[in-house]
């Protein structure tokens, strides 16, 4: 089973331009479905980079092998103390990262690294290169409970340029590691395209196309997205599409009318002004007090080895601050291992 | 003599329980338990923060109101179990509300599942309050196995469309000896008040009071609503037209016939 025969029947389908009224009246009801099956309430999680080694040179991406930056893979005792101070700003839900490395940041690494950060967060996601689902499998006993893994762009020639060497070249493998994760058991599912990489229309269509397959084929799985952006990184790539913050806002209500029980997320990829704006519209999680260097909270880091820049740069507790002044109850905690 | 729900070994005055996830803040839930007098209210575990020094859900859970966590993110019944146990040892008492969803699109439960873990946990010695799609055979089974009461619900979580399934329920409250509790999908207090009409124990609801425009004023009308809807249902409800109903009997006189 794969997404792939649908992908092949609804290429080249695109969202259609509203009209301005109608993106007004759309957004009304988007806020009223979130509010409804969401409440006042805003999941809040980070990111913590465990290693940024990789062997895939993708063209957008600051940890790409041919950019000369600082590599680095945390120690143990560095996740302990990277865990304790995330930890300590009362955040209970983690997603941790690394580059596509198997020799440096190999399944035992990342699986020692989640028995420590196990004692200080009640749920732990992934977002690593994609694995069988034998290995998705030994992931969950290990008490991963969500994994997150973008295709970044559906467009299969785009795909193949964008990742011009590496593992990562395999489209195919990619594109069906969500549901190899939710076989294996994961709670939650998130999905994503790397707007920039081609027209959005297209790939926002694609991305709900995605996120209903896997809803309906896992109706037991929570499935989110996520809409990244294209930040600007240390090789300098320049998105060959602009998506206007108007476009992102459009995208949010689309997948939202659509899908009114997806979580979709939001990154400090976005300022601060816009993600407050984009909230209501159908935003169900956010991160918070985000690094993407690796051992960015406790570690001395150059800016230059970050994946990529982010933009809001609030502490979790500007953040809760934020939210509540907004009409949300921030949500820090809202799983744990059973 | 007032008019009670004993369940659990609690005595209820106030028949609407309230659910507490989708509030804008902590305050303002605690607030519209507090002014609409709430005495249950149920809480997902999953929620649950011990650790937290600031935000622990249950320290804003008004004195008098009883919690009832539900298994909320339970697959089955086997998570619900441990869902269930967890809450135990986390010191939130033994009333737990069953929630097996094996559907993220609609959220709706699985019957199957749910009584699975209602039987395990009825054992244990839970008081076991299932949330259930209305189906008078399993909710006969879930109260053989040892359910305190069952919780039907209106209309799919969120939705606020009301009593959907009112038939359903309907023959629920005429063929069941332990309470029927609607859950889910009530959006108005008139919702609550006819599915107390009809009998129902009382009525449990989160959405439509959380995203209220006024969560607290929300909450006390529906606590109105279950009140007036509660005291028709005692009082005796005259029938409509079409079952014209005398107040006093039109063939009474034949008895004296002999």
């Amino acid at each position: 089973m794969s997404f792939y025969p649908l992908y092949s029947q609804n290429k080249g389908k695109r969202l259609q331009p509203g009209d301005e009224n109608a993106l007004e009246t759309k957004a009304v009801l988007a806020k009223d479905l979130t509010l409804r099956f969401f409440g006042r309430a805003i999941q809040l999680y980070t990111p913590m980079y465990l290693a940024n080694y990789c062997d895939n040179s993708c063209l957008y991406c600051g940890f790409n092998k041919n950019n000369k930056i600082e590599r680095r893979k945390l120690s143990f005792d560095e996740v302990e103390a990277e865990a304790r101070f995330i930890s300590s700003t009362g955040l209970k839900h983690i997603l941790i990262l690394t580059g596509e490395d198997r020799l440096e940041s190999p399944l035992e690494y990342i699986k020692d690294c989640i028995k420590i950060l196990k004692t200080y967060f009640s749920s732990i996601s992934v977002e690593i290169y994609p694995l069988s689902e034998a290995e998705y499998t030994s992931f969950v006993k290990e008490g991963v409970d969500g994994l997150t893994i973008y295709q970044e762009v559906y467009d299969e020639e785009i795909y193949s340029r964008m990742h011009p060497t590496g593992p990562k070249k395999d489209y195919l493998f990619r594109l069906d590691a969500p549901e190899r994760g939710a076989r294996a058991g994961m709670r939650s599912i998130n999905i994503g395209v790397l707007l920039g990489l081609n027209d959005w229309r297209v790939e926002a269509f694609m991305l709900g196309l995605h996120a209903q397959y896997l809803q309906d084929k896992f109706p037991d799985v929570e499935i989110g997205v996520s809409l990244p952006r294209i930040r600007p990184q240390v090789s300098g790539f320049k998105p060959a599409y602009v998506v206007s913050d108007r476009d992102l806002a459009q995208i949010i209500i689309y997948l939202r009318l659509k899908l009114p029980r997806l979580s979709i997320s939001l990154s400090t990829r976005e300022g601060a002004g816009l993600r407050e704006n984009l909230i209501p519209l159908g935003i169900t999680r956010i991160s918070a007090g985000s690094s993407t260097l690796v051992g960015g909270h406790t570690l001395e880091g150059s800016q230059e080895s970050a994946q990529f820049k982010i933009q809001d740069q609030r502490s979790v507790e500007e953040i809760k601050t934020m939210l509540y002044k907004k009409g949300y109850q921030p949500v820090l905690k809202d799983w744990m291992p059973i | 003599m007032q008019d009670t729900l004993k369940i659990g070994g609690k005595v209820i005055a106030n028949r609407l329980f309230i659910g507490t996830g989708k509030f804008s803040s902590y305050e303002l839930m605690k607030k519209a338990l507090a002014e609409s007098s709430v005495e249950v209210a149920t809480v997902a575990l999953r929620r649950v923060d011990v650790d937290s020094k600031q935000e622990n859900i249950l320290d804003y859970i008004p004195k008098g109101c009883n919690v009832m966590i539900n298994t909320s993110g339970a697959r089955n019944a086997e998570e619900a179990v441990r869902i269930a146990r967890l809450a135990k040892a986390v010191g939130s008492g033994n009333w737990i509300k069953i929630e097996v969803v094996r559907d993220n699109k609609y959220l709706l439960p699985d019957n199957i599942e749910t009584l699975k873990a209602t039987e395990i946990l009825a054992k244990e010695g839970f008081v076991v309050f299932p949330y259930m799609s209305p189906d008078l055979s399993v909710a006969r089974r879930m109260l053989e196995a040892g359910a305190a009461a069952v919780m039907p619900l209106g209309s799919p979580i969120g939705t606020n469309r009301g009593l959907k399934t009112k038939e359903l329920v309907e023959i629920l409250v005429k063929e069941l000896s332990i309470p029927v509790i609607v859950d889910a999908g009530l959006g108005r207090p008139s919702d609550a008040c006819i599915c107390m009409e009809l009998g129902c124990a009382a009525v449990l609801v989160n959405t439509a009071i959380a995203v209220a425009r006024n969560p607290v004023g929300y909450a006390v009308a529906f606590s109105k609503a279950v009140e007036a809807g509660r005291l028709a249902y005692v009082t005796g409800i005259p029938l409509n037209s079409d079952n014209p109903s005398p107040s006093s009997p039109l063939t009474g006189f034949l008895r004296n016939e002999n």
